[in-house]
């Protein structure tokens, strides 16, 4: 009964407060979105994996570090190896679920860094204009006309292989697209009446920016990063298997198809299930980032 | 809209059918050899420079030499090639040999005893990475007119000291000792560079086969010299191409695309082995995997130490799961088949005796750097070894890196433990004694970067002179006993885990005859191949 | 993109198409030179060492530092930088370090690798993604529509590496109906005379079938791929634009005049969209000619994205760089092309 009212609360068209708004358009939104199967699929997967990665030591059968030369390679289904051994005779789906943490690790990070990077310069520029955004604009640019896999793998190079400087790698090439997105709708805020008002009422631009030029960029953003996520997992698969991502024996997933590769045409399993991984996760993403773009981007998705 | 979904399958019909009148060839021609190889390696064709394995190959074919490995004849050692006959000096410091008449270089001009010292000379004078082979001899830039010399058709050696003879005349069968034109080769000079920068991407030899072209990481294109002394090569045309992927490598072969497939790893030989018309040829070569200690950290310099990381290697276990096929046990440091070698491995995998032996030298909770390339075998030799180690309490942190980038670290004296590979240079013992067991000054001052004894800050406890007195001794059993004392003296103190000698395996169609990769003491040859 | 964005802004007294030119080349210039500054910077604090990769494991210290000598590596960095500079300016890249060729020479040999097989990608991705991307708007929510999300996501999610070994295992290796890996069969190499570098169009002008049928055969299945992941992206957004026009008031009003629905989609719709679609497909473009590295090692395609990670990770920093300039340039090239068009179709944006 209580629940009913909180329900009738939330979708009311009249709402009393500022949070009784917000909130409401917060609930409005996840109805769209809960009415988008595939984008419900795409959480459930993702909410799925972090279930996967936190309780990782109850739900690995072995220790997915534990060699076996005598039992490896062993194919799919095989007697307490669901999804069969490596070449080292470790138990594939151990290795899976272990692998998760780093994927998540990877996600987390990379999610952190880059659309903040962007937010700040694209934000920066955008709102102060003149040379300051002649100049940042100019590194934006150069950091996009590099090739990105080069970028990536000279960063790798000089700081040395290993999976957090495999994800400042990632990073670095990833930030440019979220500093022109932020710019772009700053320069459109910017000029907007309600900031002119708010200047008026005397706040400075690290108040304008931080309070408001910020949450009206973050819609678009998450979008954009969410869709992006995709394309940074696997960008730190390839990285993995150039041999420049984490460092063995960590079950990374894109170290771990690099790994199996060497197998593919007779032992298939060994790359194809992190492959399968990947994708998987991949996937949810996409999927989520396509069902978050018709929530918060309705001119784009509908 | 429908029309729309029409165009589709129209479309889609219409790839299908096209695609499926493109079926392969089933075969290479009769005339031509066609090989799949790694090739990234080449960085130089130039003789005097050229010291990768892919390059070595070019140069073995195109390039004769005064003396000749018979790829026919492995066992035999050295034959004549461009020089029919030699005789030694009373004082054995001077080698004499008679050059071979009417031979030709590729260019029609003819093989005189000039060109071999011109090439010797050039080789000294330009110091380039395997200058050494020759300098050890006491040549130099400044004395090499008057130590290396033509004279009417013969071509006059006089070396510093006494040498074997074999060991000089093994030498000379190195890439370093091919005989190039000298008119050709002067001819494109550049600033005084004696044509170093033009022999790089081209050739002036008088070997067996023409090089066409040479793409780098593409392919190298081969065809028959026809005034080739010994006779033109059967095969008119030898195809390298570089295909990275074993399992690429693989699928061209079973296809029929390609004879021979150089890099296949175990599981794919084992899959082409199956296959129809596919034959797999075993050669053991001259490459060991070895870990090394750094004698510089405290606690790897402890003998027992030292000793317990060699029981920490599942010798067995590797060889006959990840490396089956392609690789032996072998613990010393002249691979199997030189003049020397031992076939003692006493070590075996013994978690037990390297925990007392560890508890002897009182080490407890170590932890430590170990450095290796990304090659995929290498990797999965540290992980095993990891496993291992963690077992009695040693941390073992794998650090992958690209090849040049770990060795850089070896070269600086970085590593606590590098993992990795040697492959001898010529094929005389002293090319692995004198770096495995040789460090004359071991200080940092020396940078003997060279030196795999100097890179691990190992002393050798004496036997460097060992070393030194075993290239000089002229008697064949007298020097075959010196190397199996130093070995098994080395076996039991060096800072060096010898582990596995490699066998290459070369998958090829049922067809081909005669190929040898040069087994361990030289390259591939291709002019006795037959279809 | 934004290449060009200030270029109407400023005191007006030349013709502004001279300015803009100006402008426009001018920033150019400055990225140009910030690209070679940055992988300049990349490569000499890298911890590979360039002499290394020359003189390889076995040399003596004194080969060594004869080396270092000849690569000029004693000087100071910013001399170093400008010596490069003033090379490129006269259109000189230098040596590479690994083949002892001009870097010219090499990019000569491996871009148009990468340029005919990009080509070919993205006209796959064109050909097939923008219809899929105008039929997922139009039947918005039908089969079709799910159908083409699933394909698009697919496309966006999956391993590159782990479809490339698959295609090749079972169309070349099992099927056996396209060629292997490499650009052409071993019998055609060398066959046609190297005019454009692109083995389809040089035999063409050869007038030679045979070693065309042969190239297509072996560029069909990586180029396919390179589609695939194009298409993805070129339908998805084709699918967002024509919503945002199908929503549009005037296709309303033409469907009240009666026009067909085929012309309502095709001259006015997808005609409405085409400068998006151009940035879109520019982009798609400029990524693939980057050159997909994993792409080009499984096929043995010697195109300049494993030339430049090659070079890269034996630090052979002129040909890196050149290798960086070329795909740097191409992709501020193909930046100012779709700038240009936007300009030319776009009223607004003028």
């Amino acid at each position: 009964m209580a629940d009913q009212t909180f329900r009738e609360w939330l979708v009311t068209d009249t709402p009393t407060s500022r949070r009784h708004a917000k909130l409401s358009a917060l609930y409005q939104g996840w109805l769209t979105f809960r009415s988008n199967t595939m984008a419900m699929v795409g959480l459930g997967i993702l909410l799925l994996l972090i279930v996967v990665a936190v309780a990782a030591p109850i739900l690995s059968p072995h220790d997915p570090f534990v060699q076996d030369l005598g039992n490896r390679l062993a194919p799919l289904g095989s007697e307490g190896h669901l999804l069969g051994t490596d070449s080292l005779g470790r138990d594939i789906l151990s290795r899976l679920i272990y692998g998760a943490r780093i994927t998540l690790y990877i996600v987390a990070l990379v999610a952190l860094i880059a659309p903040i990077a962007g937010l700040l310069v694209g934000t920066v520029s955008g709102y102060a204009g003149g040379w300051v955004d002649i100049v940042l604009m100019r590194i934006t640019d150069i950091f996009l006309a590099f090739p990105r896999l080069v970028l990536a793998l000279a960063f790798v190079a000089a700081l040395g292989a290993g999976i957090e400087n495999a994800v400042l790698a990632i990073s670095l090439t990833a930030w440019p697209p979220y500093a022109r997105i932020a710019r772009a709708e700053t320069l459109t805020i910017r000029s907007s009446d309600y900031i002119a008002a708010i200047r008026l009422q005397g706040a400075g631009a690290f108040r304008i920016i931080t309070r408001h030029i910020w949450p009206l960029c973050i819609s678009s953003l998450i979008v954009r990063v969410t869709l992006d996520m995709a394309g940074i997992i696997l960008a730190a698969a390839g990285l993995g298997f150039l041999g420049l991502g984490a460092q063995p024996p960590s079950p990374e997933w894109g170290a771990m198809i690099s790994e199996g590769r060497r197998f593919i045409l007779d032992h298939w399993w060994v790359a194809t299930m992190p492959g399968l991984a990947i994708f998987t996760v991949s996937l949810a993403f996409n999927l989520l980032g396509d069902g978050l773009r018709d929530v918060l981007d309705p001119k784009a998705g509908e | 809209m429908n029309a729309f979904n029409r165009l589709l399958t129209g479309a889609a019909i219409g790839l299908a059918v096209s695609l499926s009148s493109f079926a392969a060839n089933a075969e290479t021609p009769a005339n031509m050899l066609v090989i799949a190889n790694r090739i990234d390696d080449v960085t130089t064709i130039d003789p005097a420079e050229s010291f990768e394995f892919a390059g070595s190959d070019i140069s073995r074919n195109v390039y004769s030499r005064l003396v000749i490995l018979d790829p026919m004849d492995l066992d035999a050692g050295y034959k004549p090639d461009l020089a029919e006959s030699w005789e030694v000096s009373e004082d054995g410091m001077t080698i004499t040999f008679t050059m071979r008449e009417g031979v030709t270089f590729h260019s029609g001009n003819p093989v005189r005893a000039e060109d071999a010292a011109f090439s010797l000379q050039r080789a000294v004078i330009l110091n380039k990475t395997p200058a050494f082979i020759l300098t050890q001899f006491g040549f130099t830039p400044e004395n090499v007119t008057e130590t290396i010399r033509a004279d009417g058709n013969t071509l006059i050696l006089t070396t510093d000291k006494k040498y074997a003879t074999s060991f000089v005349l093994n030498c000379l069968t190195a890439t370093i000792g091919a005989v190039v034109d000298k008119e050709t080769v002067m001819a494109n000079e550049v600033d005084g560079d004696m044509g170093s920068e033009w022999l790089r991407t081209n050739s002036a030899g008088s070997g067996p086969y023409m090089l066409d072209s040479w793409r780098p990481n593409e392919s190298v294109t081969l065809s028959s010299f026809p005034d080739y002394y010994g006779g033109a090569p059967e095969m008119e045309r030898v195809i390298v191409r570089h295909v990275q992927e074993s399992a690429s490598q693989r699928l061209l072969l079973e296809r029929g695309d390609i004879d021979i497939a150089r890099n296949l790893n175990p599981e794919d030989v084992a899959g082409a082995s199956a296959a129809d018309g596919v034959v797999i040829s075993d050669e053991l070569k001259g490459r060991l995997m070895y870990l090394a200690l750094n004698q510089k950290h405290p606690e790897l310099s402890k003998p027992e130490v030292r000793q317990a990381f060699k029981y920490l290697i599942d010798y067995e276990g590797m060889r006959d799961s990840f490396l089956a096929g392609q690789y032996a046990i072998h613990q010393n440091f002249l691979p199997a088949t030189y003049l020397g070698a031992s076939d003692e491995n006493p070590f075996s995998y013994d978690i037990e005796k390297a925990r007392e032996l560890l508890t002897a030298a009182g080490v407890d909770g170590l932890e430590i750097e170990l450095g290796v390339r990304e090659a995929q075998e290498r990797i999965e030799i540290a992980q095993s070894f990891q496993n291992a180690a963690a077992q009695v309490g040693i941390k073992v942190n794998i650090t992958v890196g690209t090849a040049k980038q770990i060795l850089a670290r070896y070269r600086a004296r970085e590593l606590d433990v590098y993992l990795g590979a040697w492959g001898p240079d010529y094929p005389d013992p002293q090319t692995n004694a004198g770096t495995f067991a040789y460090n004359p000054d071991n200080s940092d001052e020396a940078n003997a970067t060279g030196l795999l004894a100097w890179r691990n800050s190992w002393d050798t406890g004496g036997l460097t002179e060992k070393v030194e007195a075993a290239v000089t001794e002229g008697d064949r059993d007298t020097r075959i006993q010196m190397y199996l004392d130093i070995q098994s003296e080395f076996r039991e103190t060096s800072p060096f885990v010898i582990m596995f000698q490699q066998i290459e395996q070369s998958a090829m169609r049922e067809n081909v005859t005669n190929w040898s990769t040069g087994q361990a003491v030289t390259n591939a040859a291709y002019w006795q191949v037959t279809k | 993109m934004a290449l060009t964005d200030r270029t109407g802004e400023g005191r007006a007294s030349l013709p502004p198409w001279i300015k803009t030119t100006f402008l426009t080349l001018g920033s150019i210039a400055v990225t140009m030179l910030g690209l070679l500054f940055v992988t300049f910077i990349i490569g000499r604090v890298m911890p590979i060492d360039p002499v290394l990769a020359i003189v390889g494991e076995r040399a003596s210290q004194s080969t060594y530092d004869a080396v270092f000598e000849e690569l000029g590596l004693d000087k100071p960095l910013i001399v170093q930088f400008g010596y490069y500079i003033w090379d490129v300016l006269h259109l000189d890249f230098g040596t590479s370090l690994l083949n002892a060729r001009p870097v010219s020479e090499d990019i000569a040999r491996v871009f148009p690798a990468t340029l005919e097989l990009a080509t070919l990608g993205i006209f796959f991705g064109i050909v097939l993604g923008v219809p899929l991307g105008v039929l997922a708007a139009v039947r918005k929510g039908s089969w079709i529509d799910q159908v083409a999300r699933v394909v698009a996501l697919v496309g966006y999610s999956m391993p590159i590496f782990w479809l490339g070994l698959m295609g090749l295992l079972i169309f070349y290796g099992i099927l056996g109906w396209v060629g292997g890996p490499g650009r052409v069969g071993i019998f055609y190499v060398d066959v046609v005379p190297p005019v454009t570098g692109m083995i389809l169009i040089d035999a063409l002008l050869d007038r030679n079938w045979d070693v065309f049928k042969n190239a297509f055969s072996h560029i069909i299945l990586p180029a396919a791929l390179l589609g695939y992941y194009s298409l993805a992206y070129i339908s998805r957004m084709t699918r967002s634009f024509m919503l945002e026009q199908l929503s549009a008031e005037y296709i309303t009003t033409a469907r009240v005049k009666g026009m067909s629905e085929w012309d309502v989609v095709w001259k006015h719709a997808v005609k409405n969209i085409r400068v998006q679609l151009i940035t879109v497909i520019a982009l798609s473009y400029a990524t693939l000619l980057e050159g997909s590295v994993l792409t080009e090692i499984i096929f043995s395609w010697p195109g300049i994205g494993s030339y430049i990670t090659t070079a890269l990770l034996s630090a052979d920093m002129n040909a890196v760089l050149g290798g960086t300039v070329v795909v740097g340039l191409v992709f501020i090239l193909l930046n100012i092309f779709s700038d240009l068009l936007y300009k030319v179709f776009d009223p607004r944006a003028r």
